[in-house]
């Protein structure tokens, strides 16, 4: 018995012909299915609403880099720029200066101008961090989303297969993902990516070169897998004995229909749940790799690899690694906010329309 | 019971009002304005539908309500003391536990499940009063012999999930008792026991209230339990008390149209006497309180040729266990069951939990699991040597009611699309026709055409039934399985849906088989009565002859079990001894011995035992 008893529409008493139902929460007539409720839901959450504008803005500026780096800094950031000078208060200035520490031997690149050209500086090979920082936020996002949608599609399929099959079928496909699940994400990653890396991948009529994105997209897609294919495997199976599958059954649906229209749709939403966390752990695996030079590989650029460019540059030039290093803390986090608002409104284990 | 003016009361609570805290600071208040006296060694009955505030008010009494998000307003007084003035700590020293005990409705839940019986029993006694350890265990197995567990000495160092569910509520009495009370709450103590477990328990507090002499608050929704246990009776309806009085007085002359309509939505066994064929409830205007008498069902069923046979129907489930995942045991849920169910007749199939009953519908339509025997045949059909695709097309014909309508609807889809699944996916018209057909059967089970389109959880328990009910309707069924399909609703609303279902079978013909554990409403929508113990028939015959002159042991326990909802009529007998488990699972070598039946009176059959 609910405390909240009287409260609840679900439990109203019906003397009489029963009254037109009451919608849940007072809202108007109009009905709202589950997912315009959910909706609803996100909307009406300041948490959900700002950390989502967040992230829109970080894609958005992203997807800016060829436009700054064309017309505002005006620069190719994919090629060297050891001899440049820019035009700094009517002065022509090297990019690369002379040393001013300990003997004056080397150079140093330039620091933040704060002006259109080498806004953030630039790296030791002189080209412009904030472009790079920019296309390789670009690479960031476009790997570790790639990598959520391929990682999503792999694990709903095992998931699904694996608790709608039962059996066999099930004890085969649970054993891999635990298999998987026991190795530790970052050597499984490590090695995959000096197999797929060392040389160019061909099978077939499939050819990538070892430049390409495509390879860090598989290899952090498939690593998470286990993760989330897992609970859905427990929710598609929860799903299956529920009583309104036994119901349709009952009723005669065919099982491909039952498949379809009633578990998939209430699977749904533990893939929704699972994206932007994903998304998160993504962007943070793929930086990682590619710091360890086994992701983008140059002169490619992403958050990792421009982490790893600052590296060298972290006591004269620290900006190079800490523009990164804050962009992935920030997306990160916003994604994670926005995941647990999601969570609360979509997982079916939170109080139902409250 | 003797004459009900107490001296002064243990518990008087003076306008109490509860509210909880709502959307956007407002706070919705669920109880306006309660009061009521108990005087000691006096039973008050606090009984209401869902909805109706009780449980909030019984929370409210222990200050076991959230202080953030609950308001408590008013004054309760407990021997002196005003608990709405007392701190947190003081509740806890002073009167929970102490001066006033609750016991709940889940005994399966409120025992710690990795403490033995005796430990919690002993922390009761021990946590207020320190007493040495010896002396707190000789304590402990006095009050298990206080709550007649048998072989208490022994069972003090059993862990709970060793008890029965009755048993495992006489230890919550016991935990309650273990510092006197003066006042004992009891929330729905017997809703979630069965009717012969119930029974014994209600005696069990009857006698141990005049053995301690302490007041009674008891909570429930059931008028049957009311009229047996309570000497005065508070109805309430949505927080307000809607009528006050000595049980006698609401029963006999309820005042209010309310309680009026309640009294007749509640099935009373032995009403059916003299009656040949089913009988609606009576139906009462909740405004004028103006009554309108049941109607019998006018159709009668065609006993020509049986529409559904079931012979000899078995479904074992084995138990796993060990490392390699062996069959260990065998659970015996239906043995060589048999019985036929004939157009426009309902058949009701009762027992208590665990008697098979629930699988015994399962398995008629091969949704049970497990591995199943017999033979079903429905018509010239015999359902269990269809292949897959076949029988997916022969389950138009036997539909399902569900115990939780909610549960049974998918939350994703409109009402309108589950009604319409099914007639498309058996082919039987196009889209256009499925449409029209759901808006005619929401219209024949009372609810409005428009609401097709809202999902299942913007409707009411009672208006997912009939939904579920206008699903099943939707392929034209010969057989409709109604498994526990009213249990769960409350008094007024399982009234509606009963005469529902009684409109639908005088209307189309269709043969129920109406699986209970609610002999009363048995009683009422039944034209022959099946009675299982233990996944065996122990008595199966015409409803007349299975109610007034039962054969069976079993049968005449379940029936004297029942509470009925005339305090003129208390009946239970005292100091019942408790009832044995009730275990299905065999060993891997067990035979099912082989039963024959006697038939007594034509068409009236009892298991030779």
């Amino acid at each position: 018995m609910s405390l909240y008893e009287s409260e609840d529409p679900d439990m109203t008493t019906d003397l009489d012909t029963p009254p037109p139902a009451p919608p849940a929460g007072g809202d108007p007539a109009p009905p709202l299915g589950p997912w315009r409720r959910a909706l609803r839901g996100l909307a009406s959450s300041p948490a959900a609403v700002l950390s989502g504008l967040g992230i829109l803005l970080i894609v958005l500026a992203m997807a800016l880099a060829p436009a700054y780096a064309k017309y505002v800094a005006k620069t190719d950031p994919f090629r060297s720029g050891l001899s440049a000078k820019i035009m700094i208060d009517g002065t022509r200035v090297p990019v690369m200066q002379r040393s001013t520490e300990g003997l004056g031997l080397g150079v140093t690149p330039i620091g933040p101008t704060w002006g259109p050209q080498y806004f953030l500086g630039a790296d030791n090979q002189g080209r412009d961090v904030a472009a790079r920082f920019l296309y390789g936020g670009q690479n960031s996002l476009f790997i570790a989303g790639a990598a959520t949608l391929l990682c999503l599609a792999c694990a709903a399929l095992v998931g699904i297969v694996a608790g709608y099959a039962g059996g066999a079928i099930d004890a085969v496909l649970s054993n891999l993902i635990d298999m998987i699940w026991a190795f530790p994400v970052y050597l499984l990653a490590i090695s995959l990516s000096i197999v797929m890396l060392g040389k160019s991948f061909d099978f077939g009529p499939i050819h990538l070169s070892s430049s390409s994105l495509i390879l860090p997209i598989v290899i952090i897609g498939l690593v998470y897998v286990p993760y989330v294919a897992r609970p859905v495997r427990g929710r598609v199976i929860a799903i299956t004995n529920s009583e309104f599958v036994l119901a349709a059954r009952a009723l005669g649906i065919r099982p491909s229909r039952i498949l379809w229209r009633h578990i998939l749709p209430n699977v749904a939403t533990t893939l929704i749940v699972f994206a932007p966390m994903l998304m998160a752990l993504n962007i943070v695996t793929e930086s990682s790799l590619s710091f360890l030079s086994v992701g983008v590989q140059a002169p490619n650029a992403s958050w990792g690899t421009i982490l790893q460019d600052g590296q060298a540059l972290l006591y004269s030039r620290p900006v190079v690694s800490m523009a990164p290093g804050i962009a992935i803390m920030v997306t990160v986090m916003l994604l994670n906010l926005f995941g647990d608002v999601l969570r609360d409104i979509l997982d079916p284990k939170s109080v139902r329309g409250r | 019971m003797t004459d009900p003016t107490p001296a002064a009361p243990i518990l008087t609570v003076r306008d109490l009002r509860v509210s909880f805290a709502g959307a956007r600071k407002s706070w919705n208040r669920v109880v306006h304005g309660l009061s009521l006296d108990v005087a000691a060694g006096e039973t008050v009955a606090l009984v209401g539908e869902s909805g109706s505030g009780k449980s909030v008010t019984s929370l409210a009494m222990m200050r076991l309500l959230d202080p953030a998000t609950s308001r408590i307003e008013g004054s309760i007084t407990l021997d002196g003391h005003e608990l709405l003035a007392l701190s947190e700590a003081d509740m806890v020293a002073k009167i929970r536990g102490q001066r006033a005990t609750m016991i709940f409705q889940e005994p399966m839940t409120s025992l710690h499940p990795i403490y033995t019986v005796g430990d919690q029993l002993i922390e009761a006694l021990t946590c207020h009063r320190p007493m040495a350890a010896s002396a707190a265990r000789k304590a402990a197995v006095a009050l298990m012999e206080r709550v007649r567990i048998p072989d208490a000495a022994r069972r003090l160092d059993d862990y709970p999930h060793a008890f029965s569910g009755g048993m495992r509520q006489r230890v919550m009495i016991a935990m309650a008792l273990a510092s006197r009370p003066k006042l004992l709450i009891a929330d729905e103590p017997t809703t979630a026991l069965d009717v012969t477990v119930q029974g014994e328990i209600l005696s069990l507090l009857k006698e141990l209230q005049a053995e301690y002499g302490m007041a009674m608050l008891f909570v429930t929704h059931d008028m049957g339990v009311v009229a047996e246990m309570a000497d005065r009776t508070v109805v309430m309806l949505r927080g307000d008390v809607v009528e006050e009085g000595t049980t006698e007085q609401v029963f006999r002359a309820p005042r209010q149209p309310y309680t009026r309509a309640l009294l007749a939505s509640v099935p009373a066994l032995g009403s059916m006497a003299g009656e040949p064929v089913p009988l609606r409830f009576p139906v009462i205007d909740i405004a004028t309180g103006a009554a309108t008498p049941g109607t019998p069902l006018a159709r009668q069923p065609d006993f020509s040729a049986p529409l559904l046979e079931v012979r000899d129907l078995v479904t074992r489930f084995d138990v796993r266990g060990g490392l390699l995942r062996r069959k260990v045991a065998r659970v015996h849920a239906v043995e060589n069951l048999s019985f036929a169910i004939h157009p426009a007749e309902t058949l009701a199939l009762v027992g208590e939990s665990g008697c098979g009953k629930s699988t015994t519908g399962r398995a008629i339509i091969r949704l049970a699991g497990g591995q199943s025997s017999g033979s079903v045949r429905l018509g010239a059909t015999e359902l269990f040597g269809l292949d897959a695709a076949r029988l997916r097309r022969q389950r138009r014909e036997i539909q399902m009611i569900p115990q939780d309508p909610l549960a049974s609807l998918n939350p994703r889809m409109t009402i309108g699309e589950a009604l319409v699944e099914p007639f498309l996916e058996h082919r039987m018209g196009p889209f256009a026709a499925a449409r029209a057909k759901a808006a005619r059967l929401m219209d024949q089970v009372g609810l409005a055409p428009q609401m097709l389109e809202r999902f299942p959880h913007e409707f009411s328990g009672g208006q997912r039934q009939r939904l579920c009910i206008a699903r099943a309707l939707m392929l034209d069924p010969k057989v409709i399985i109604a498994d526990e399909s009213v249990s769960a609703l409350d008094v007024s609303v399982k009234a509606q849906v009963v005469n529902l279902l009684l409109d639908i079978q005088e209307r189309t013909g269709i043969a129920f088989l109406f699986i209970s554990h609610d002999i009363a409403v048995v009683e009422r929508i039944s034209h022959r009565i099946a009675v299982m113990y233990q996944g065996e028939i122990v008595e199966i015959g015409p409803r007349a002859a299975v109610m007034e002159t039962p054969l069976h042991p079993y049968t005449r326990r379940l029936i004297d079990a029942v509470a009925i909802p005339d305090p003129a009529r208390r009946h239970l007998r005292r100091s019942q001894p408790p009832s044995d488990l009730m275990n299905p699972i065999r060993d891997l070598s067990f035979v099912p011995p082989s039963r024959r039946y006697r038939e007594a009176t034509p068409g009236h059959f009892v298991r030779e035992d």
